[in-house]
């Protein structure tokens, strides 16, 4: 059988010029503007950018917006720091007797448990830091939620007496702390007058050199900021050079080791002129010897 | 020439600036397509180094990044005749290869085969004045050529030194720093019609554009398509376009003349499109796809159907053999083909030491096209496609665009021409002198 159609015909070449693409004089200005650095990056950077801080803008420019992000943050942070890993719990002084224990958790004015955060560890530190009985603090949160204060004290070596009263005075010459009576500290020397604390070396050598007689020290005044007096019991002193102090004592207590110069009824010895140390007795003693000698009861 | 001293060096530093920008593109305006491509100038430390000789010949230091063609509107025999056409073609192909290069591009080196080139030798001496040849004394013997009367209508496109004499040495490419008392040179000077530089200076700055060079595509093709040696020992290349054949001789790595003819491809689209009775883009189809000039007999055998669009399908089923095909293409292309060697022998083409010829252009594409020039025009006689650059497309690699490449080589490296020397100081004086005393005359 026959179809009737007609065979389809082969799609004739095309012979229409194609369509003309040649872009307007405008388009391809435009084209070319587009292309330019500036504005190319103007139109993909600038524009996002500037849409997005545009909306940021509007929708900030609302109190209500405002106090709720300031609101989000804030609970936030809360969040974060009310966190049990950043709690801290109580307060572990190490390093200090009682006392200072005592004074120290009294400055530091923290109720716990409290966030970590919200600590001036910097502050707490230079509060204890200017008690006089420390020598040095830090301050740290620790293991288990312990805000740590570590003491080095003050070491004492010597009483100073002054007109306020007896004072502590460590090796480099600070105060460290005050004591209501010398019974307090008996362990500790005394000494007295001005200028002492700068010469507190050479007193405690002179302490050190006059340990045979120990018992009858009572303390060291500084005369004159110049040279030193060894005060005894019984009122007696002896009278110590400015230069080679211990020497001059050391004679002295080897004179009273040998003829017990300081048992006898001696006020004063006087060594401040090494060639010639001097001996005052006590008022009527001579005029006593003088009487024994003269009824014979040494004889 | 004044004017065209001042315009060439005026185009010479739009080239510089654009070296700077490190973007050019290259205009190639033919008559069958019109080639942009959109050049990158990187530098030579940007480029990864290798070793040996430079990659490329040493014309690494740009990359194509932008390539486009289009069909030409409004161009005939290489000139721009419509001129609002051309600039429509001329923007399509420019906003084409800038959208690839995604770049704006605001300088243009183009280079045109048309404007009927006419080539001449010039020479010229002067006494070296101090004894030792400098930059000075170049400019001074080239603007010391006899400048021949060319007709005011023509301008100059290319003034190349081609050669420099010292004393009794000849041949040297550089004369500068050398001792000597007399110095002497050759100039090619090549000549176009005005108007036709004139259109297409109007058509780029339609186009937005800032022209950095104007190139003869006859040269460019050369520089382009021939290998080094063939540059040096001599050769011609034929660059055969779309509505114009260009000629150009090389000799010493210089260009020592250059003509065209004004036939091309198209002549040969015409013959078939009126020899077969088809519209000149079928005839353009039946060129392309099955053209050829020398017929064998299965040539005879192979059937083409040649469509012709006249509305009556059922009864215009029109074939045609392979065989006829050839025969309308061929006294076209032999016509072409002497009408070249018409003018390499007027040229004296013969005395050159190498007989090197090069086809290359569209037209170079016809199968069997080597054999035949080979009849015509010697038997040193090869296809050339151009020199391969970086980042240039496939599409673009063909004889076609060798023009194009070229122009691009010829941006990279352009030869020292005439205006890049500075004009002889003592002449500008003796101009303002003769102006002022007109001046007084005038008003005195």
């Amino acid at each position: 059988m026959r179809t009737m159609t007609p065979p389809r015909a082969p799609r004739a070449p095309r012979t229409r010029p194609l369509r003309d693409p040649a872009p307007s004089k405008w388009g391809y200005r435009w084209q070319r503007w587009m292309l330019t650095p500036g504005v190319r990056t103007g139109v993909y950077v600038g524009g996002p950018v500037l849409g997005v801080v545009l909306i940021a803008a509007l929708w900030l420019a609302h109190d209500g917006n405002r106090a709720m992000v300031t609101g989000q943050i804030e609970r936030l942070t809360q969040a974060v720091q009310d966190r049990p890993e950043f709690r801290v719990t109580h307060l572990a002084v190490t390093g200090a007797d009682e006392d200072l224990a005592g004074v120290v958790t009294d400055l530091i004015p923290v109720k716990f448990p409290v966030s970590s955060f919200t600590l001036d560890l910097a502050a707490m530190r230079a509060k204890v830091a200017e008690l006089p009985a420390v020598e040095d603090v830090y301050v740290r949160v620790g293991d288990g939620g312990a805000l740590e204060v570590g003491i080095t004290p003050r070491q004492p070596v010597a009483l100073w007496r002054t007109s306020d009263g007896l004072q502590l005075i460590d090796g480099a010459g600070v105060f460290s702390g005050a004591v209501a009576t010398r019974a307090e500290r008996r362990d500790l020397p005394l000494i007295a007058g001005e200028g002492a604390e700068d010469h507190l070396e050479e007193a405690l050598a002179l302490f050190r050199t006059a340990a045979p007689i120990a018992e009858r020290v009572r303390g060291l005044v500084r005369i004159g900021e110049r040279r030193w007096d060894m005060v005894l019991d019984r009122d007696q002193r002896i009278l110590l050079p400015t230069y080679q102090p211990a020497v001059a004592l050391n004679r002295v207590i080897g004179l009273e080791q040998s003829a017990e110069l300081l048992a006898r009824d001696v006020m004063l010895v006087d060594m401040r002129n090494p060639q010639r140390p001097t001996v005052r007795v006590q008022q009527g003693a001579v005029a006593a010897s003088r009487n024994a000698m003269a009824t014979g009861a040494n004889d | 020439m004044r004017d065209l001293y001042e315009t060439q060096r005026a185009m010479r530093n739009v080239r510089r600036a654009a070296m700077q920008r490190g973007v050019i593109a290259i205009l190639d305006v033919g008559t069958s397509k019109i080639a942009c491509l959109v050049l990158r100038f990187d530098g030579p430390g940007r480029m990864p180094q290798i070793d040996g000789p430079a990659a490329l010949a040493g014309h690494s230091q740009f990359r194509v990044i932008g390539a486009a063609t289009t069909r030409s509107r409004g161009v005939r025999f290489g000139e721009i005749d419509a001129m609002q056409e051309t600039e429509r073609a001329i923007r399509t192909a420019m906003q084409a290869a800038q959208k690839m290069a995604e770049v704006r591009v605001d300088h243009v080196i183009a280079c045109f085969s048309g404007a009927r080139p006419r080539s001449y030798g010039l020479d010229g001496g002067v006494d070296v004045e101090t004894g030792v040849v400098t930059e000075g004394d170049i400019g001074r013997v080239l603007a010391s050529c006899e400048v021949p009367d060319f007709g005011h209508d023509r301008d100059v496109l290319h003034a190349q030194p081609v050669n420099f004499a010292l004393d009794h040495r000849s041949g040297m490419a550089d004369p500068r720093g050398q001792v000597g008392s007399r110095l002497a040179t050759d100039l090619h000077l090549m000549t176009v019609d005005a108007t036709a530089i004139r259109n297409l200076f109007f058509c780029i700055k339609r186009c937005d554009l800032e022209l950095a060079g104007l190139a003869s595509s006859a040269y460019v093709a050369g520089i382009s398509s021939l290998v080094e040696d063939e540059q040096e020992l001599g050769a011609a290349c034929v660059d055969l376009g779309g509505g114009s054949t260009g000629i150009s001789v090389f000799m010493k790595k210089h260009m020592i003349y250059s003509d065209a003819v004004r036939m091309g491809g198209d002549h040969v689209t015409g013959d078939i499109s009126m020899g077969l009775q088809v519209p000149t883009q079928v005839a353009e189809r039946i060129k392309t796809f099955y053209g050829g000039v020398v017929a064998t007999g299965m040539d005879d055998r192979e059937m083409i159907e040649i469509g012709g669009d006249t509305g009556d399908w059922e009864r215009d089923r029109r074939t045609i053999s392979r065989a006829e095909l050839i025969g309308i293409m061929r006294p076209r292309i032999e016509e072409i083909l002497e009408e070249v060697r018409a003018r390499l022998d007027a040229a004296g083409f013969e005395h050159l030491p190498s007989q090197q010829i090069v086809l290359t252009g569209g037209g170079s594409q016809i199968p069997g096209l080597d054999g035949l020039a080979a009849k015509i025009l010697g038997q040193q006689v090869r296809l050339g496609r151009p020199l391969r650059v970086q980042g240039l497309p496939q599409a673009a690699t063909g004889p076609a665009f060798s023009g194009a490449v070229g122009c691009a080589l010829f941006a990279a490296h352009p030869q020292d021409e005439w205006w890049d020397f500075d004009i002889p100081a003592e002449t500008y004086p003796a101009r303002s002198l003769k102006r002022a005393v007109k001046w007084f005359k005038d008003n005195w």
